[in-house]
């Protein structure tokens, strides 16, 4: 019999029984949706850690404390009996000496009430930093101008806006300027707004105040967490092939600052790969699961078809014999129900497709995984349907194909 | 050509094996000529089916050869098999043995989708399916289904089946034996009206009746030919 006659027979055979062959189909339906969902979460992880770059900047080093060593002994020099951690000293010293920089940052963080006129808004994110931010930000200024270094060194109380909070207020950018608002306590005046730029990564630029770091330590950081000390220092390298030389130079200038033995400094350099690694492995984590629940699906879908395919074979036993009778050869009649279990399977696919398509949509909007749907995993999800049903349809096909004409006649 | 169109020697079947072991062809030396129409009689388990399974190439026998149309088919292979049935034999069954689920057109359609060298469209498969029905009587019944029919029109479904691809020999088990008195005649008749024709049919029947109107009538009896009637004459065979 020809193919395609084939597939018409095997379609015909597959409609008798349509309950029972939807059911059949749910393990298939559930693995392809799966295999879908687990692609589209590995995407969207990479478009998220895509995005991170984007929100720290390329080529960035982040320089941190490390409070682990040993360092305040009697026996240490004056300088190593400093107060521990990074300051803003630091920034300026790594701001002058080292070649091959965009821009150095830090950051402290505080919350706080801001206040312009009779409008307040309540526990707003102020970030105290520098004015290498927005370099090493990728971040740019839409009104006015950004903080200078003149701003941290005497500790003015300026203050640049965010394009929401400039929006809510003061209406327009272009109206901020000038103003003054109040941050807790203190009175600032706006000299510049920033550009819309989203919310990126956990980071909400646009609903942010940018002050002096200075005046965040003088006015908002009580002496026992530290005073001047900074978190992190950012330092944004001019490209890729300068990264090891910058990193370099940023060492030796902190082991200079902080009078400690070069090979046990008090601080580390982390770039933003480890970042990025930490990252994937939680989203690696997910999608393995999903990995486990497609592959298991798959499996016991095939098993499923497989059954009902030999139940199929018993029930059909006469008319397998009639068929052998009028002509059908073995490979006939094994290509019949091979195909039954193949158009089986991949109906579950195409449900499956679907289902998949959905759900990573519904991911996406419930907003617990962001998914990026890949489309190669459609025909993907569909070759491993059929791959499926060629398995698991292969058995009962050859069980059907190598009945003996006359038993099978007299069956029942 | 040879004359015969059939010929079997020292035909056996064994059923089983050891004590179980059943005798139900013991051989047999049949020929059948092109054109004629022999009847089997026998009482029940003397090998009818048997005989008549192994000359429908449906099963193979144990020992002896069985030349179909100058090729011998005893110990052709599985697919090869399905060949002969396809393109020499049409089989008419005493229980019908249509597909329910397919229309009285379809179901005489099967044997030429199985046959893939007329290279026939589907409308043309559908056409000679039509003209078969017509020719057996069933022009205004091609989309019934099986449950539909009457039991006469469901054999003449299948003897048309058994015609659709032109076969060298009908071989019909019983193909009254389900059918009241009056059906059992209109599908005898129309076998005849088929031989008439030019068709070589070798049926099996339990009616005297029916027998007579053969050409020859071959008793079978435990697996061997007791009697051979020929032309109303009958002819004793000993027992070998
Ligand atoms: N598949 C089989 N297995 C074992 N014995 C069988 C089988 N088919 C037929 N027989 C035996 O072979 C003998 C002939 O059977 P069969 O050809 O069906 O007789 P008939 O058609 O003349 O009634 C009987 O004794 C029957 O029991
Ligand atoms: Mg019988």
């Amino acid at each position: 019999m020809s193919l395609w006659r084939t597939f018409k027979t095997a379609w015909e055979g597959l409609t008798l029984n349509k309950g029972r062959s939807f059911l059949t189909t749910l393990g298939v339906i559930i693995g392809v949706g799966a295999v879908i969902v687990m692609m589209a979460v590995s995407a969207g992880a990479e478009a998220e850690i895509a995005d991170q770059i984007n929100a720290l900047g390329a080529n960035l080093i982040m320089v941190m404390p490390s409070f682990s060593r040993a360092g305040f002994g009697p026996g240490m020099s004056a300088s190593a009996r400093r107060m521990p951690g990074l300051s803003y000293d630091d920034l300026i010293a790594i701001a002058n000496n080292v070649t091959g920089i965009n821009g150095v940052s830090a950051e402290q963080t505080t919350m706080q009430n801001v206040k312009a006129g009779d409008t307040v808004l309540e526990d707003i994110s102020i970030l105290g930093t520098t004015s290498g931010f927005p370099d090493v930000r990728e971040y740019k200024v839409a009104v006015g101008r950004f903080l200078t270094g003149t701003d941290n060194d005497q500790a003015r109380k300026v203050a640049v806006l965010g394009s929401d909070i400039a929006q809510e207020l003061f209406g327009n950018p272009n109206a901020a300027i000038g103003q003054t608002i109040k941050i807790g306590s203190v009175q600032f005046t706006v000299v510049g707004v920033m550009a819309p730029k989203g919310v990126v990564g956990n980071t909400d630029y646009d609903n942010r105040v940018y002050i002096p770091i200075t005046v965040v330590f003088k006015k908002f950081v009580n002496e026992r967490f530290g005073g001047d000390r900074v978190r992190t220092i950012y330092v944004s390298a001019e490209s890729k092939d300068v990264m090891n030389s910058v990193m370099s130079q940023v060492t030796n200038v902190l082991v200079k600052q902080h009078g400690v033995d070069p090979a046990s400094p008090d601080f580390t350099l982390t770039t933003q790969d480890s970042v990025i690694a930490a990252r994937a492995s939680t989203t690696a984590t997910f999608r393995n699961l999903l990995a486990w629940v497609a592959g298991v699906s798959l499996v016991v879908g095939g098993i499923g078809i497989m059954n009902i395919m030999l139940v199929s074979v018993t029930e059909r036993t006469r008319e397998i014999g009639l068929r052998q009778a009028l002509g059908a050869r073995p490979r006939d009649v094994q290509l019949q129900f091979l195909l039954e279990a193949v158009m089986l399977s991949l109906i579950g696919g195409l449900v499956g497709v679907l289902a998949g398509v959905g759900g990573s949509y519904v991911f996406n909007a419930v907003g617990t995984m962001r998914t990026a749907l890949v489309p190669a995993s459609i025909p993907l999800a569909f070759v491993a349907a059929a791959a499926v049903g060629i398995f698991f349809g292969y058995y009962p096909a050859t069980k059907a194909a190598q009945l003996d004409p006359i038993e099978a006649l007299r069956h029942e | 050509m040879t004359e015969q169109l059939i010929e079997t020697t020292n035909l056996t079947k064994v059923y089983g094996t050891g004590s179980v072991a059943v005798q139900a062809l013991r051989n047999v030396n049949l020929q059948v000529k092109r054109g004629e129409f022999v009847a089997i009689m026998g009482p029940s388990g003397s090998g009818k089916s048997t005989l008549m399974n192994i000359l429908g190439c449906l099963d193979r026998p144990t020992s002896g050869t069985y030349v179909l149309d100058g090729e011998d088919v005893s110990h052709l292979s599985r697919n090869e098999l399905a060949r002969v049935r396809n393109r020499k034999i049409g089989f008419v069954f005493q229980s019908y043995n249509l597909l329910p689920r397919l229309t009285a057109v379809k179901n005489v359609m099967l044997p030429l989708l199985y046959n893939s060298h007329n290279h026939l469209s589907d409308k043309e498969c559908y056409e000679r399916a039509v003209a078969a029905l017509e020719a057996v009587g069933l022009g205004d019944r091609l989309h019934h289904r099986p449950n539909e029919l009457s039991g006469g029109q469901q054999q003449r479904v299948a003897i048309a089946r058994a015609l659709i691809n032109n076969p060298s020999i009908i071989l019909a088990d019983e193909p009254t034996g389900n059918l009241d008195t009056q059906a059992s005649e209109e599908i005898v008749a129309l076998l005849h009206q088929l031989h008439d024709q030019g068709a070589t049919i070798v049926m099996v029947t339990h009616e005297p009746g029916f027998a007579d109107h053969a050409e020859r009538v071959i008793h079978l009896l435990d697996g061997q030919i007791a009697a051979e009637k020929l032309n109303g004459t009958r002819k004793r065979r000993g027992k070998i």
